[in-house]
């Protein structure tokens, strides 16, 4: 199978170039991408990529995957790739490019830190657990699943405008995590952190997130339930 | 060395796992100026993997529940080799501990009455065995290891731990008194290499599952605390204690939790028998991991294994129905479908026994403090060593560690070692510098390995180390067959010492990484291979064709590997836990 593959390293390359690299793929077995990937760099280990569970949990291989972003260790190359045509690699669209497939995470990470991703209570604990309803801890399904791969952030035409600005989705989804959760106690202090033009307000609804999230996860719907309360506390 | 930057901490953590992120956190909140080094992004660091969760006497499921009785279970499940004072602190510190991760924001699934959840794993009892199944495994729906991780991550963010994120550390650095004083770490982003320098250096490094062919952990899994540990010649201790979970997917080697048997789902032979009925008539699919997984293997062995070559069985779970499936295990539902092309839902799901975590470790006291031996044999701290999580041998799991017991020892010692550390740089820690020569010492690997010009590629070495492992060290063992592959090792050290690095850029270089990583990767390989072949009985998850029976006249022990001379010694298993009695040696049965 004939592999494209963005390679840049700043110490040689001025500019990137997508180079073809063959690979043999073991007969009747349908791979991932990541594996496609292992051996490539079996073949030439000057590739650079990130990687570390290899199922789908750490978020450490988002990549751009023939034009989507996914996550390479679960993204079968049939799902991708018709037979005899070329599986293309580039890193996360949008990102300044360290090397190859690695991209610089840090304003990613900004946008996360941000939105004071922890829980805030400053009411002294019981000796055991806080109590929680099952219904009150189903709020939190579909958000605190999200593993920072970065795939929706760097799909979304208004993170790639104003990253510096707007939270992107996957800071919205934690935003909102908290924002949800009934043991947390600060949600005046979080929506005045978010009241302004570009935090929240610059999503224009365009669900690229939706879309890619290796995980099934729906930011587009947390960044409507923060419009509603940010609304609602009178701004 | 003159140029090297030092960057200077009162405690650096090596790691940014469970255990260390719980060091650090406990550092943090103190006011310490700490520092975690971790060569990923700390919550893609492999606690993230973690699925059916933590155990703990908490008493939601049952009031009445107590932590003696885990205390009693981990005892057994380590087949005796369990350092009962060390299992005594663990069980009886969890609930505060786990307490203290719900408050941080831990989302834990939630019964009726608004109490964390527990689930039944492996060998948990109620009355010192004789009250039947516990439940006592504190869960976040399958994704327990998820939550957790990013909750630590996210606490640590709150107290302004430093983090040196994607930084690689090589070597630790020992001064001329003996002691450690920081390690040396490469940024991998520029390749700029940096002496940390640190009063406390807490090694969290987790495990080195990758020293086999199939396992299910994580990439990054490449023993480097060890790695580093033997290189410096201290010992490790039990190192020749291997678990290989029961269901690792066929094919794949993704984990599928215990969590699904302590649901209700059960194994099944190629006859659709529920076969740990006639291994484990009590426990069933709850018995030991060991247990469990050798089971597994003679049911194959024995001709009732499943598909084509009948190398493997199934996991059935589709009786608990479409709605228990989604709400507790929908992670398993979703790597299942990945990664076996299979619906729970509907079919059972291939599985086999898989490596899946280190018992043994650098040996450690609840404190944390790293050990050796003198020459009289006995304990001695190493000034400025701490280990914590999987890298570490405290040892509270012994020859087999029980199902969620690894989420608690996590924070329960990463928070005892934090605890200590704290209490040391208040009392006021000195010691000498490093010498430019110390700093050398230390340097040296990665100063060979940025010179090499010839030699053969990374990747195939490693798939041959992961190969002999495999062949020759796997959940049955046997002597003659151990020393062949002490002999395959024999002639890799050499060559792995050898082993060429083609590409020498600075930025994100990958295959440098690799190529050292590879080094821990047969340190922790050719440790293993000794020791295993060195105790001569069937204890726990080292089985032994050739031993088949528990020694305790000989081996009711730990043994020691010591890297200098390639020797294997003993170490007394503690039996004097401080406010419950001993629990005495017993025939292990399920």
């Amino acid at each position: 199978m004939l592999v494209s593959i963005y390679r840049y390293n700043p110490e040689t390359d001025l500019k990137p170039v997508m180079k073809d690299i063959e690979i043999d793929l073991p007969e009747g077995k349908d791979l991932m991408v990541l594996d496609v990937l292992e051996l490539a760099k079996q073949k030439d280990s000057s590739v650079a990529y990130r990687r570390s569970c290899r199922e789908g949990v750490c978020g450490s291989d988002g990549m751009n995957i023939n034009g989507t972003n996914g996550l390479a260790c679960i993204t079968p190359i049939s799902q991708v790739v018709k037979p005899g045509k070329k599986l293309v690699l580039r890193p996360l669209p949008g990102l300044p490019v360290i090397r190859d497939l690695v991209v610089d995470l840090s304003i990613f990470y900004k946008q996360f830190e941000k939105v004071k991703p922890f829980l805030i209570n400053d009411t002294t604990p019981p000796a055991i657990e806080r109590l929680q309803s099952p219904e009150d801890r189903a709020k939190l399904d579909g958000l605190y699943e999200c593993i920072l791969c970065a795939c929706c952030s760097t799909n979304c035409p208004s993170f790639w405008w104003n990253p510096d600005k707007f939270i992107g989705p996957a800071g919205l989804l934690q935003a909102y995590r908290f924002l949800a959760d009934t043991r947390d106690t600060a949600d005046a202090e979080r929506l005045a952190d978010l009241d302004d033009p570009f935090s929240v307000f610059r999503c224009r609804g365009i669900m690229n997130c939706v879309a890619v999230c290796p995980k099934g996860l729906n930011p587009t719907r947390a960044i409507g339930h923060i419009r509603s309360m940010l609304i609602q506390h009178g701004t | 060395m003159t140029g090297m930057r030092t960057i200077d901490f009162d405690a650096v953590i090596v790691g940014g796992g469970g255990a260390g992120m719980r060091a650090a956190l406990q550092l943090s909140q103190s006011g310490y100026k700490t520092a975690v080094i971790s060569k990923v992004f700390p919550t893609r660091s492999h606690t993230v993997s973690a699925q059916g969760g933590i155990t703990c006497a908490i008493a939601s499921d049952d009031p009445n529940d107590d932590w003696r009785w885990h205390m009693y279970d981990t005892v057994k499940g380590s087949d005796y080799i369990g350092d009962q004072d060390a299992i005594e602190y663990m069980c009886s510190e969890g609930p505060q501990t786990v307490f203290e991760l719900e408050h941080m924001g831990l989302p834990f699934s939630r019964t009726e009455s608004g109490r964390i959840y527990q689930r039944p794993f492996g060998g948990q009892s109620k009355d010192f065995g004789k009250g039947g199944q516990a439940a006592r495994t504190c869960a976040a729906a399958d994704r327990t290891g998820h939550a957790l991780l990013h909750t630590l991550y996210q606490g640590n963010l709150k107290n302004n731990t430093v983090f040196f994120n994607e930084w690689y550390a090589t070597d630790m650095v020992k001064n001329q008194d003996g002691a450690i004083v920081g390690v040396i770490a490469i940024c991998m982003e520029t390749g700029e290499t940096v002496f940390i320098k640190s009063k406390a250096t807490v090694f969290a490094t987790g495990g080195a599952g990758r020293i086999f062919a199939s396992t299910t952990n994580a990439l990054i899994n490449t023993g480097d605390g060890v790695g580093m540990a033997l290189r410096a010649g201290y010992p490790v201790q039990d190192i020749e204690m291997w678990q290989f979970h029961p269901t690792g997917i066929y094919g794949a080697g993704t984990l599928v939790t215990e969590g699904c048997r302590g649901e209700g789902g059960y194994l099944i032979n190629k006859d659709g028998e529920r076969f740990m009925e006639r291994y484990a008539p009590n426990a069933k699919d709850l018995a030991g991991r060991d247990v469990v997984a050798r089971s597994m293997v003679l049911e194959m062995l024995e001709g009732r294994g499943c598909g084509e070559n009948g190398d493997h069985v199934m996991l059935k779970l589709d009786h608990l129905g479409e709605e228990v499936l989604n709400s507790k295990l929908p992670g398993i539902l979703e790597l299942s479908r990945t990664f076996a092309h299979v619906d729970p839902v509907k079919e059972p799901i291939p599985v086999v026994p898989t490596c899946h975590y280190m018992m043994g470790g650098i040996p450690t006291n609840v404190h944390g403090q790293a050990l050796t031996q003198n020459a009289e044999g006995n304990d001695e701290t190493i000034p400025g060593l701490f280990a914590v999580g999987e890298v570490a041998c405290v040892s509270v799991h012994g020859a087999n560690r029980l199902g969620g017991n690894s989420l608690l020892d996590l924070v329960v010692f990463g928070r005892a070692a934090g605890k200590h550390i704290e209490e040391m740089l208040h009392q006021g820690i000195e010691q000498r510098n490093a010498s430019d020569s110390d700093i050398e010492e230390a340097m040296s690997r990665l100063q060979r390995l940025n010179d090499s010009t010839s030699g053969e590629s990374v990747s195939s070495l490693r798939t041959e180390l992961q190969d002999t492992m495999q062949n020759h060290f796997g959940v049955f063992r046997k002597g003659e067959f151990m020393q062949e592959g002490i002999d395959k090792l024999k002639g890799m050290r050499e060559r792995i010492a050898n082993v060429h690095l083609e590409d020498k850029s600075q930025t994100f270089n990958t295959a440098r990484i690799e190529a050292l990583e590879l080094e821990n990767l047969f340190e922790v390989a050719e440790a293993t291979a000794i020791a295993a072949e060195e105790r001569k009985e069937s204890r726990g998850a080292h089985a032994r064709d050739d031993f088949r029976d528990r020694d305790d006249d000989n081996w009711l022990c730990h043994s020691m590997y010591f890297p200098v001379d390639k020797r294997v010694g003993k170490r007394d298993v503690n039996f004097s836990p401080k406010t419950v009695d001993t629990f005495e040696p017993q025939i292990r049965t399920y």
